[in-house]
């Protein structure tokens, strides 16, 4: 019986698995709720039941406070620590442009992503398709507050 | 039964995944298929690939025993009175949502009532969602316990003589609990009801005789029972499936078709509008045999499952104080559904794809179920089949102590 191997799916944990990732995981940022939010949204990823809340709160065109919480998976609890720790304080231009580099890298387009900081941690997830939706829930609903901002 | 040599007829089973050997759990999403199914596809289409029931040459005649004779082998092996009674259809979504269109929104009427339990497949409660809406029937959900096992005695609470239809699954995907079928039938007959069987997780797995459980409808599919996907049945009672109006309109399932009016063909054929999935068929037709010949019929399946899932349980458990397995402890089939101490399902059966361990994280289309009774968002699920070994659990074992390693830094 042959054994065969295809390099093309080897996993390296570790790529996925990036020690600022399980940091993010283990000690969440910005978790938590707003007294008085601008914006909620609430989203859920179908295929795992992963959810997510992000509350925005905005001023003079600017994320001047923002806080989620949720249940998922580590990828999807991390990226929301680290999203909203980026986000906060930018304008709502410079938001929108930030997570659309993000996207950009978790499609593993080649490309210098040094601006995206500890979000460069989520680059190893475009190998693993079946996980990239853990990755975007909180940049969905972060995109979807911004929305609701600037309709 | 030589589980052995039974993997030896599986090409899939020999490979590397990450390195590792390939244990494939998750059999209750979809099976592997043996060479003799895989021949005996690639033999229609080199030797006899022709439409069927309307080609007058010797390939059109072939290509029509053969989906005929598929349809007589599926009879026998749920134990239909006749072939005509079982419809070919994609799976048992495609069955089970026929049923819902063509009986359910032919009977019900506002306030009537739809009995189905908290367990079902989102593919047995969706349909039934749709059809409520359009008729104004109401449904209903069978008191259960949270392991999956239904409280019969309180059945009278919830069937009722406005209770129409009851839908169950004969075996649940995430529980695995069997659900005892043939009492429900018999209350649900009491007072006038048809019932409609999930048989998806049952069928592949176990004995089923329709006539024995004196079921209305049973829908269950090919491709987790080691055929091709895009093939499953719906086996109805003769006198219910000649009531209904079609599903479908086509090629087929006429008789006689004017500009303004059509007549409907016999059963099965008025069900099955246009050109069928003669390979998918043919493919059902040698997974059967297979059963049959070289596994020696499906009774020998259900013992091997039965000795694995518990052998896993014990292992698991013995291993893993943090475990959390769902589900009865006996009477169930051959799926196990669990959480591993806090850790997200998606994260667990990353690492063990790593290690070369195939297993489903999710809702496994249950999400009522997993928000409501398990109030869990998401479970890991291995399930077994024929070909699956003890030593296929011992790897999960071994597996999910790398997990448990990997993670151990975090929280």
């Amino acid at each position: 019986m042959s054994l065969e191997h295809d390099p093309r799916y080897a996993v390296n944990l570790n790529e996925l698995y990036k020690q600022v990732l399980m940091d993010h995981f283990a000690r969440p940022r910005n978790k938590g709720r707003l007294d008085e939010a601008d914006f909620t949204v609430h989203l859920e990823n179908p295929t795992c039941g992963d959810t997510i809340e992000v509350q925005l709160k905005v001023r003079d065109g600017r994320v001047e406070e923002v806080r989620w919480q949720g249940h998922g998976c580590s990828i999807s609890m991390a990226s929301a620590s680290m999203t909203t720790q980026a986000i906060k304080g930018k304008t709502l231009a410079e938001a929108a442009q930030f997570l659309s580099r993000c996207r950009a890298m978790i499609k593993g387009e080649p490309g210098d992503y040094k601006e995206l900081g500890e979000l460069q941690a989520l680059s190893g997830v475009a190998k693993f398709p079946v996980r990239v939706k853990c990755a975007t829930l909180a940049w969905n609903a972060v995109e979807e507050g911004l929305k609701r901002v600037q309709p | 039964m030589n589980v052995e040599r039974i993997r030896q007829d599986f090409p899939i089973l020999a490979q590397l995944v990450n390195g590792k050997p390939l244990v494939y759990l998750d059999n209750a999403a979809t099976t592997q298929k043996p060479r003799q199914v895989i021949d005996a596809i690639r033999r229609y289409y080199e030797e006899y690939n022709a439409n069927v029931h309307r080609s007058i040459h010797t390939l059109g005649e072939r290509a029509t025993a053969a989906y005929e004779e598929a349809r007589a082998k599926v009879a026998a092996f749920i134990d239909a009175p006749e072939p005509a009674t079982c419809i070919f259809v994609r799976n048992a979504s495609e069955g089970l949502n026929l049923v819902a269109y063509s009986y359910g929104m032919q009977v019900l009427r506002p306030g009537d009532e739809i009995l189905l339990s908290p367990l079902e497949h989102h593919s047995n409660l969706v349909p039934w969602q749709l059809v409520a809406r359009r008729t104004g029937a109401r449904l209903r959900f069978l008191p259960m316990r949270p392991d999956g096992t239904l409280e019969l005695e309180r059945l009278p609470e919830v069937l009722t003589e406005r209770t129409r239809i009851v839908a169950v699954a004969h075996a649940s995907n995430t529980l695995g609990a069997i659900l005892p079928v043939k009492a429900i039938a018999e209350a649900a007959h009491a007072v006038g009801a048809v019932v409609v069987v999930d048989g998806a997780q049952s069928v592949p797995h176990m004995p089923v005789s329709v006539r024995e459980l004196d079921v209305d409808f049973l829908a269950f599919s090919g491709h987790k029972m080691m055929g091709p996907m895009g093939i499953g049945v719906l086996y109805g009672k003769r006198e219910l499936l000649e009531r209904m109006d079609p599903f479908l309109g086509g090629g087929e399932m006429i008789r006689s078709v004017t500009y303004e009016e059509s007549t409907w063909n016999d059963i099965p054929w008025k069900f099955e509008a246009g050109t069928p999935n003669v390979e998918g068929a043919v493919g059902l037709a040698a997974a059967i045999d297979y059963i049959n010949e070289v596994v020696g019929g499906v009774a020998n399946i259900q013992r091997h499952e039965h000795d694995l899932v518990q052998y896993a349980m014990r292992r698991l458990r013995e291993s893993f104080p943090e475990i959390r397995i769902y589900g009865p402890e006996e009477n169930r089939a051959g799926i196990l559904a669990f959480t591993f101490g806090d850790l997200h399902p998606h994260d667990v059966a990353t690492v063990l794809d790593a290690e070369g361990v195939a297993i489903r994280a999710g809702h496994h289309c249950t999400m009522p179920l997993h928000r409501e009774v398990l109030q869990v968002v998401a479970t890991n699920r291995a399930s077994f089949y024929v070909y699956n070994t003890r030593e296929d659990v011992d790897r999960l074992v071994e597996a999910l102590g790398k997990v448990k390693e990997f993670f151990s830094h975090v929280a």
